[in-house]
C-alpha cells in the first residue's frame, strides 16, 4: 500500500523472527542429536556430497534452515541422500552426520522420510 | 543500564580525552542539515564550560563522502587529511576534534596507514607539499566531538537547567541511541565502550538523568552507507535498514533517540516521514514519530538554550511532544524565525506524520 511514490520503496525484511519460529521439533533433534548443535556451517559436508551433485541436497543449509524454523523444504532435500557417508569423513567438529540424517528424516517426516533416507 | 562480562570490560574502557587546547573541523552534512548543532556545539564548550576550542576559517571536507563514493582515491583522500592536520598545525594546536562520524573513520584509517606504511605517509607530505607547500605534525589526539561532551558529560549534568526526565512524573525519559558507524566499528579501541558496547552516547543520557534502553537493533547500521544512499536505485535498501531499527526500537516506546553522527540524524529522521508515506505507521503514536537529537542537541537542551536556537525547527519529527514533557519553554510563534529575527520559509506539512 505505498501512498506516496518516492522512485524507491522499502524492501521485505527476510529476517527470521525466532520468536515466531519455535519448533518442538528442532528441539526434539537437539535433544536426540546433540551434535547438531556443534555445526559451525563449513560447508564441508556439501562440497563433498555425491548426491548434492545431482540435486538440491545441502546438509549445511539444512541444519541452518532446521535451526530457523523452516523446515519444509530444506527437510525434502534430505531425501536424496545415499548414506554414503563421506560427509562424515570430513567434518571437522565429528558430527556423525549420516545419523545426523537418518534422525532429521524421522523427525521431520515420519512417514515418508525414515523410509526413503 | 547494567553491565556484566564482556560489555563490563568495555564500560570501563575510557580512551585518552584531553581536557582543553581543541582544533575544531565540522561536519559536511551536520552543517548543512543541522547548522545550529555545531555553533551550539562551540557555544557550550566555551560558553558553558569554559574550554579553548578554535575553528579554522580555510579547513575543508575531509573527503570522506567522494571517497565513499569511489570518486577520489585514498592517497587524495589523505592528502587532504594532510592539509586539515597543517592548519591544526598552524594554528598552535595538537588535540584535534571533528564534528562528523565518518571523518573521524577517516583520521583514524589515515592515521593508521601511516602508522603501518610510513612510506605512504612520505607520499602524502611530498603530494602536500608539492600542491599547497604545507606541513603537518600528527595530532597528539584525535577524538570526535561526542567524545569530548562525554569527557565532560558531569559539568554539564551540574549546571543542568533541564534534566532528561519528564517534567510532570519525575520519571526518567527514555532514550534510545545510535552511535555512526564510522565511529568504533573500524577502530573499536578508538571509541568509548568499543563496537559492541557503545558508551558514548548513553554515558550522556544517564548522566543527565534519562534511561538508556538497549533495544535489540542497536548495533545496527542506519542505512545511509553512502552509496545506498548517493544511487537512487539503491535508496529502497536505505530507509530498509532504518525501518528495521525504528521497528526494533518502537515496542521500548522512546522519547527520543539520541545520536552523534551528522548523517545518522538526519536519515533517522527524514526517513520517518518516507515510511510514514508509505506505509501509514508512525512510530511515536498515531501521527507522531519518535523525535531525533543530535548529542549537541540534547545538551543544549539540559543547559537550557532556546530550543530554536538550537535549530530544533529543522527536524522534520516534531520535537514539541518531547519539550512540553521535558518542560522546556518554547514560543510556537518564533519557531520558523531566523537568528536575525525574520521569517524563514515554512516547509510543507506533511498529512499522516506531524512535524509541529
Amino acid at each position: 500500500m505505498i501512498i506516496t511514490d518516492f522512485g524507491y520503496c522499502l524492501a521485505p525484511s527476510n529476517a527470521v523472527k525466532v520468536d515466531k519460529t519455535t519448533d518442538w521439533r528442532f528441539e526434539k533433534l537437539c535433544a536426540l542429536e546433540s551434535d547438531v548443535l556443534k555445526c559451525i556451517g563449513c560447508g564441508s559436508c556439501t562440497a563433498v556430497c555425491s548426491a548434492g551433485h545431482f540435486s538440491q541436497m545441502n546438509l549445511r543449509q539444512c541444519i541452518l534452515s532446521l535451526s530457523r524454523g523452516q523446515w519444509e523444504k530444506s527437510v525434502r532435500s534430505l531425501s536424496r541422500c545415499m548414506l554414503c557417508g563421506k560427509c562424515l569423513m570430513v567434518c571437522p567438529r565429528g558430527i556423525n552426520t549420516r545419523h545426523l540424517i537418518l534422525s532429521i528424516c524421522r523427525i521431520y517426516c515420519p512417514g515418508e522420510g525414515g523410509s526413503n533416507a | 543500564m547494567k553491565f556484566s562480562g564482556i560489555q563490563k570490560i568495555w564500560s570501563e574502557w575510557e580512551k585518552e580525552i584531553p581536557d582543553d587546547h581543541w582544533f575544531y573541523v565540522r561536519s559536511c552534512i551536520r552543517q548543512n542539515f543541522f547548522p545550529a548543532s555545531e555553533r551550539r556545539y562551540l557555544d557550550i564548550v566555551r560558553g558553558n564550560l569554559g574550554r579553548d576550542i578554535f575553528e579554522h576559517p580555510e579547513h575543508t571536507t575531509c573527503g570522506g563522502i567522494a571517497y565513499h563514493n569511489e570518486c577520489i582515491p585514498q592517497l587524495t583522500q589523505m592528502t587532504i587529511v594532510g592539509r586539515q592536520f597543517s592548519i591544526m598545525t598552524e594554528s598552535g594546536y595538537s588535540n584535534y576534534v571533528c564534528s562528523c562520524v565518518t571523518s573521524f573513520g577517516l583520521y583514524c584509517e589515515a592515521l593508521n596507514t601511516w602508522k603501518e606504511h610510513p612510506e605512504i605517509e612520505a607520499m602524502v607530505r611530498e603530494k602536500l607539499w608539492e600542491s599547497c607547500h604545507r606541513e603537518f605534525e600528527i595530532p597528539k589526539s584525535l577524538v570526535h566531538a561526542s567524545d569530548l561532551i562525554y569527557h565532560l558529560r558531569h559539568e554539564i549534568g551540574a549546571k543542568a537547567v533541564h534534566k532528561l526526565t519528564n517534567a510532570n512524573t519525575g520519571e526518567p525519559l527514555r532514550v534510545v541511541d545510535h552511535v555512526g558507524c564510522h565511529y568504533a566499528k573500524m577502530f573499536p579501541t578508538k571509541g568509548v565502550g568499543g563496537a559492541e558496547y557503545p558508551h558514548v552516547l548513553s554515558g550522556m543520557v544517564e548522566a543527565w538523568g534519562g534511561e538508556s534502553i538497549d533495544y535489540p537493533e542497536r548495533r545496527h547500521c542506519c542505512g545511509y552507507g553512502f552509496r545506498q544512499y548517493h544511487i537512487k536505485e539503491n535508496r529502497g535498501y536505505c530507509v530498509s535498514n532504518t525501518h528495521k531499527k525504528l521497528e526494533s526500537m518502537e515496542p521500548y516506546h522512546p522519547d527520543f533517540i539520541i545520536t552523534n553522527c551528522p548523517g545518522c540524524a538526519y536519515f533517522l529522521d527524514r526517513w520517518q516521514y518516507v515510511i510514514a508515506h508509505q506505509t501509514r505507521h508512525t512510530y511515536g503514536g498515531p501521527g507522531q514519530g519518535i523525535p531525533v537529537l543530535t548529542f549537541e542537541e540534547a545538551a543544549g537542551l539540559v543547559l537550557g538554550y532556546d530550543p530554536w536556537d538550537l535549530g530544533l525547527q529543522m527536524h522534520q519529527v516534531a520535537v514539541e511532544p518531547l519539550l512540553d514533557k521535558m518542560g522546556v519553554p518554547y514560543d510556537p510563534a518564533k519557531k520558523y524565525l531566523g537568528t536575525n529575527g525574520k521569517a524563514i520559509p515554512r516547509p510543507e506539512l506533511p498529512s499522516i506524520i506531524r512535524c509541529c
